[in-house]
């Protein structure tokens, strides 16, 4: 194979389309599959005409009938505020990924404090959230935006903190040296520690990516759809559709990093090893995608305050405990 | 509708915004300072299950205080009935509440039936009474469907209407529709039912009955349903007394109150069935009522079915349908609660005056006592499990 050369402008752009791709094209792909798993735990089977074969191209022409769609922006809105916000969330979502490593070499920024850059980066967008909702003028926009940045607060530290220690164990803040560390995955080992952490994890992912059953900020029977209430065309998809979607898929190359072994074969067992890299991710981050959208059709709705309440009272006790025993464990075992 | 409670609003100028005063004192007692916002929810809102109008005055997460506008659908059909023949009627009032067409003619037929003094034979009357009830069920499962669906599970929807579907097409067999099915005449049956139709109806109950334990693990038996449902929205049972509430709400209030059991009409009296109550007065008890509802109500298809007459399905019926003058009140249990009509006749072919009594307008009118001092996330549970229906409250 000849080597190709190239500046470091020209692999800075190559990156760049390629991170731009991986959001519209994970919405379609993860939409898709949001309809049919949860069509077929639930007894029917979704959307079958569109493309052919199973629907596949459903999600497709929903984003071209978006396309198609007027852009209202209502009177009364703050318009720049309004315009903006849609940029607002997705730019931070599109951020994520440059750090979540899809093999040995296939990150585009492999920091040294990627972790922490990475749960940074990911509650940055509930800034365009409460701007979409504040500048609305709309009052069920304007309850759904500050559920939705309650919501976080809450939410963001058992993410951290089951994070944290996911770094303590592996003594790294470089997701890459993070799965390098995972000879078994986190999620088997240390036993019952890991799994505890994991789940803390993906309570903590759910209620940040404001998914049932923690959708309060955009509880539809009650305030529409929260801040994107007012959105239409490209601006919801961007706001609402990429922004759901590019949460959901970065939150499961998350997941896959830190507790499943990332890239890493599920065992450390020689045959595996033939299976390249990315193809390990891929499929753990499948998995958690599933976990996610698996969850959504099967619970009711928690309320404002009963959410706060179990945030407040029962996971972040519980994730402060968990850092201790991993600190127990990283001393003594 | 006016509120009658005290509307918890005396501090407050009739925007909901405090004057000074008021905030001078708040400040210096301590307390934080917030202000309360009046939301509209509806007349076009996702849980209004159509144009009905909450005016919600918000403090934060809590609902200060709700009053229900209702007026959004009326389509005036106690006057327009005054222009209209008995067989037109019909039709009309089975678009009341349209989730129970069915239980909306059988008031009407029964008024006239007395005042002509027709007979009806029993096979006709067994038959209704299995419609009724089938009539009910779909009715129950929708609700069940859509009060999941309010909460945010959305899985119980499918399930409900998988069920239904079975019903649903035993009823259509028989009477070709799947609304506002048109099938009783004064004094019988518009037809006898077509061959498979008990086999179809004896499969669609025996389904749910056998279903619903599941329904049960998936939704009642769901931490969250439990923490959203229990102790919201009390009703307590002299409150449900003085709204003049009924149905499957009055009977999650502790009201063991169905006509069907304590006025018995048509032939209800021959069959075995319990009436649900639950003590609380809860969304999660009047949710268990009505799916506790459905069991006895398909238990009454199967022994009416089991034990069917053979025979006329048609009285004695002159060929004008004309009620002599006179006038009769009469009351049976629609799936929301009790229906009555009060029919009065000069001896035309038309009423002089039908004043209908529909469940859902008394059954809203007690939501402000509810709603009072809720969440808002509360809210959309009270009005999910006040089983209401647009038609039935504006008529």
């Amino acid at each position: 194979m000849p080597e190709i050369a190239l500046t470091a402008w020209q692999i800075l752009i190559v990156k760049v389309l390629v991170i731009l791709m991986v959001v519209p094209m994970g919405a379609i792909v993860g939409g898709y599959a949001e309809h049919k798993v949860m069509a077929h735990l639930q007894h029917r089977l979704g959307p079958m005409y569109p493309g052919g074969f199973h629907g596949w191209a459903t999600t497709l022409a929903d984003g071209i009938k978006f396309l198609y769609k007027e852009d209202i922006i209502p009177d009364a809105a703050d318009k720049r505020v309004f315009s903006l916000a849609p940029a607002a969330i997705m730019v931070p979502i599109i951020m994520i990924y440059l750090v979540i490593p899809m093999d040995e070499s296939l990150v585009i920024e492999d920091l040294d404090v990627g972790i922490f850059y990475l749960l940074a980066i990911s509650s940055v967008s509930t800034i365009g959230v409460l701007m979409a909702g504040w500048s609305s003028a709309n009052k069920y926009a304007l309850i759904g935006a500050l559920r939705s940045a309650a919501q976080l607060i809450a939410y963001e530290l058992p993410v951290v903190l089951s994070a944290a220690a996911v770094a303590m164990l592996a003594g790294s803040l470089s997701l890459v040296d993070i799965v390098r560390a995972q000879d078994w995955m986190f999620i088997l080992w240390p036993p019952g520690l890991g799994l505890a952490l994991f789940l803390v994890f993906v309570t903590g992912a759910i209620a940040e990516m404001t998914r049932v059953p923690f959708d309060m900020p955009i509880a539809e029977s009650e305030i529409i759809t929260g801040p994107f209430t007012e959105y239409t065309g490209m601006r919801y998809i961007f706001s609402h559709m990429f922004a759901e979607m590019g949460h959901l898929i970065a939150f499961g190359g998350i997941g896959a990093t830190l507790f499943l072994g990332g890239f890493q074969p599920i065992v450390p067992w020689e045959p595996l090893e033939v299976i390249p890299g990315i193809v390990w991710f891929l499929l753990k981050t499948f998995f958690m995608i599933f976990l996610f959208l698996w969850i959504r059709p099967t619970f009711p709705r928690v309320r404002e305050d009963q959410l706060q309440k179990f945030a407040w009272k029962f996971l972040i006790p519980l994730s402060l405990v968990l850092i201790l025993l991993t600190g127990a464990w990283v001393l003594y075992v | 509708m006016a509120v009658t409670e005290d509307r918890g609003l005396a501090d407050t100028n009739i925007d909901g915004v405090r004057d000074s005063s008021d905030v001078a004192a708040e400040v210096s007692s301590g307390k934080l300072m917030t202000e309360e916002m009046i939301l509209n929810v509806g007349p076009q809102h996702p849980a209004t299950h159509g144009v009905f109008r909450l005016l919600a005055t918000i403090d934060g997460e809590v609902l200060v205080d709700a009053d229900p506008i209702i007026g959004y659908m009326h389509r005036g059909y106690e006057k327009l009935v005054e222009a209209r023949d008995y067989r037109q009627i019909t039709n009309l009032v089975s678009r009341m509440d349209w989730l129970s067409g069915i239980n909306n003619e059988i008031p009407l037929h029964i008024a006239l039936e007395t005042l002509m003094e027709i007979e009806v034979p029993p096979r006709a009357q067994y038959l209704r009474v299995a419609m009724l009830e089938m009539n009910r069920i779909i009715n129950h499962l929708m609700f069940f469907a859509s009060f999941g669906a309010e909460l945010g599970a959305i899985t119980p929807a499918f399930y409900a209407f998988r069920e239904r579907e079975d019903i649903q097409f035993a009823l259509e067999m028989a009477t070709g529709g799947r609304m506002h099915f048109g099938f009783f005449r004064p004094g019988g049956l518009k037809e006898d039912v077509p061959r498979g139709f008990f086999a179809q109806a004896l499969k669609g109950v025996r389904q749910v009955i056998d279903r619903l334990p599941d329904y049960e693990n998936l939704l009642i038996g769901n931490e969250i349903f439990k923490q959203r449902t229990v102790n919201v929205g009390v009703l307590p049972t002299d409150v449900a007394y003085n709204y003049g509430v009924s149905g499957p709400i009055a009977r999650g209030s502790d009201i063991t109150f169905d006509v069907r059991k304590d006025e018995p009409y048509l032939v209800y009296d021959q069959f075995d069935f319990d009436v649900c109550s639950a003590p609380h007065g809860d969304c999660f008890d009047r949710f268990w009522v009505l799916l506790h509802e459905v069991v006895e109500s398909a238990k009454i298809v199967e022994q009416a079915i089991e034990g069917m007459p053979s025979g006329p399905i048609m009285g004695k019926v002159p060929r004008v349908v004309q009620a002599p003058e006179g006038e009769v009140y009469v009351r049976t249990e629609n799936s929301l609660g009790e229906l009555g009509m009060y029919l009065v006749s000069d001896g035309d072919r038309r009423p002089y005056r039908l004043k209908i009594r529909t469940p859902s307008y008394n059954n809203v009118s007690a939501l402000p006592y509810v709603l009072k001092n809720t969440f808002v996330a509360d809210m959309i549970a009270i009005l999910g499990s006040f089983f209401f229906v647009l038609g039935d409250i504006d008529r």
